[in-house]
């Protein structure tokens, strides 16, 4: 059966997330946790210079959750600080208005998380693995270097 | 019984659940265009038309301040309040009016004892008997009065199935310990707490009880010199009463020997610039203006569940959770948490492989209103070894079709889920 949120997309993502596990020496290792509803993330980050080079999570939580996070990994890999921090204030602003509003970028996979917008309860799900990698990035500029 | 006696008794069972649908007008209303299936009671209960008039006529005809005025609204609103608490008490089978202090619900019920008795009788070194089945409304009060005054707390061990284990009993309930605060009925389990036989014990070794009623005050029949507890605490918002209001009720001498949690106008007698005195109970503990037509309201709400009858609704809610109890159990993919038999209104359960948020998602789609999470119960999760889990539950208005609904929800959860497969 088709359901207009638990799309082909979304459930993918969910029974098969993308850079699932950790990483041997990660550069940031950080925790983001949503007691509401008991999920659990734990990401870890290999920055080489301002760049992230690989990153790695595991953790439970629901389907909107552990997607969100899958295609996150995806979508980061590679990308300077500066422009991952881009992404996650783009990613707020899609939840916020479900794409309605956003700019020329294509949003992928994410597109498929366009319907959470409608969902305010479940906006949380779909940020955690964002919020707890935007902690992660935040930790490492305040590190003397 | 026979089968026919059986399908008769069935069927004036369901023409009394429909008539008192029509008492509870959200009930016509449609979620996602569907008609709204409410199976969240346990969170809080729908309200009845005449409890929602009794609001209504109460701020249009008797509204003013309580115990205060001279003038007649003054007295009429008076008059109504101590009403309601007279219902109130006649309802929980209090001895006495005045043991029964109106607070904002179950959770100020127990933080006014775990403040106003154990802190002062509390002695480091003596214990406080929980157990891990908790709302954190009666653990979280308990952990912080503990740490103040150097007491411990002990849990009550738990059978794999998700009952006390009374064999327990004799090794746990030994001096030091003073206060027993328990569940009457678990919000995530459903297990009915033997509370009668271990306020018995409790009281052998010279401990005080507690006992959290949110659950069980708005499905069981609950009398409270009979469980021969010491305190009680319960909120009317789940027995078709407003928010905003609940009750304790202790034993009087308790109470009397109690210090105020609050302080303010209404809970004193004399008042100096450097000292006062408390008034009289229960009024010592019910500083500045109380909810006044939220009381009246629980009044009313009292009215309500006494006109739909006590032991019709315990029979209605155990066909009910037998009912879903049935078809969960014999679904695939589904695992029910807390006993099988002897529960309250209500079943937590999981379905393999759909994260309860992600469920109660679905079935909202579907009308269908479900609560997922930990239920403030984080503890009992971690006992359980899940994060969270779905929870149904039912009340007076809840039909067996609206199980069926339920169940076909699932069906489709599961189907959504192992389409990506």
């Amino acid at each position: 059966m088709r359901d207009e949120l638990y799309g082909e997309i979304l459930l993918d993502h969910y029974r098969y997330p993308r850079h699932f596990g950790a990483l041997p020496n990660p550069s940031v290792r950080i925790e983001g946790k949503n007691p509401l509803c008991g999920d659990e993330f734990l990401i870890d980050l290999n920055l080489e210079g301002d760049v992230l080079r690989e990153i790695r999570f595991s953790g439970r939580g629901c389907a909107i959750s552990m997607a969100s996070a899958s295609m996150m990994t995806e979508l980061v890999t590679g990308k300077s600080v500066a422009e991952i921090q881009k992404w996650i204030d783009r990613f707020r602003n899609f939840l916020r208005d479900g794409g309605a509003h956003r700019d020329e970028v294509d949003m992928g996979d994410l597109q498929a998380l366009a319907g959470v917008a409608h969902l305010p309860v479940r906006v949380k799900c779909a940020l955690i693995a964002w919020t707890t990698l935007e902690e992660g990035i935040g930790q490492r500029k305040n590190e003397p270097r | 019984m026979s089968l026919m006696e059986t399908t008769i008794k069935a069927n004036r069972v369901l023409s009394t659940v429909e008539k008192l649908r029509e008492d509870f007008p959200i009930l016509k209303t449609t979620v996602h265009g569907k008609p709204l299936v409410y199976l969240d009671n346990a969170a809080t209960s729908q309200r009845p038309s005449q409890v929602l008039a009794a609001y209504c006529f109460f701020c249009q005809s008797h509204n003013a301040n309580v115990h205060r005025g001279i003038h007649t609204l003054g007295e009429q609103a008076t008059d109504r309040y101590e009403a309601a608490r007279r219902k109130v008490a006649a309802f929980i089978g209090a001895p006495s009016e005045k043991t029964v202090v109106f607070t904002r619900g179950t959770t100020e019920s127990i933080n006014l004892v775990a403040y106003g008795y154990a802190r002062k009788f509390l002695k480091p070194g003596d214990a406080v008997v929980l157990t891990p089945m908790e709302h954190h409304a009666n653990l979280v009060p308990w952990q912080i009065v503990a740490t103040t005054m150097g007491a411990n707390l002990r849990f009550w061990p738990m059978t794999p199935e998700g009952t006390l284990d009374m064999s327990a009993a004799s090794d746990l309930l030994q001096p030091p310990v003073k206060i027993v605060a328990l569940t009457h009925v678990s919000n995530v389990l459903g297990t009915i707490n033997p509370v009668k036989e271990i306020a018995r014990r409790a009281h052998a070794i010279g401990a005080k009880m507690l006992v959290d009623g949110a659950q069980a005050v708005p499905h069981i029949p609950v009398n409270v010199a009979d469980i021969g507890c010491d305190f009680y605490a319960f909120s009317a918002h789940k027995m078709c009463g407003p928010t905003g209001v609940g009750a304790l009720w202790g034993r009087e001498e308790l109470l009397d020997e109690m210090d105020p949690f609050m302080t303010g106008g209404e809970m004193i007698r004399e008042v100096w610039l450097d000292h006062a005195t408390w008034n009289e109970l229960p009024y010592k503990f019910e500083p500045g203006t109380p909810p006044i037509a939220e009381a009246v309201s629980m009044g009313a709400a009292v009215d309500y569940l006494n006109h739909v009858g006590m032991d019709w609704l315990q029979e209605h809610d155990r066909q009910l959770v037998n009912y879903a109890m049935n078809q969960l159990l014999a679904e695939d993919g589904v695992k029910i948490f807390g006993p099988q038999d002897g529960r309250g209104a209500l079943i937590s359960f999981n379905v393999e492989g759909v994260h309860p948020h992600d469920l109660a998602t679905l079935l909202d789609r579907d009308g269908i209103a479900v609560r997922a999470g930990h239920h403030c119960a984080q503890p009992l999760m971690r006992w359980l070894g899940v994060p969270a889990t779905a929870r149904a539950s039912f009340y007076l208005y809840n039909l067996p079709e609206e199980i069926d609904q339920l169940m076909e929800g699932i069906r489709r959860a599961k189907e959504v889920f192992a389409y990506a497969r």
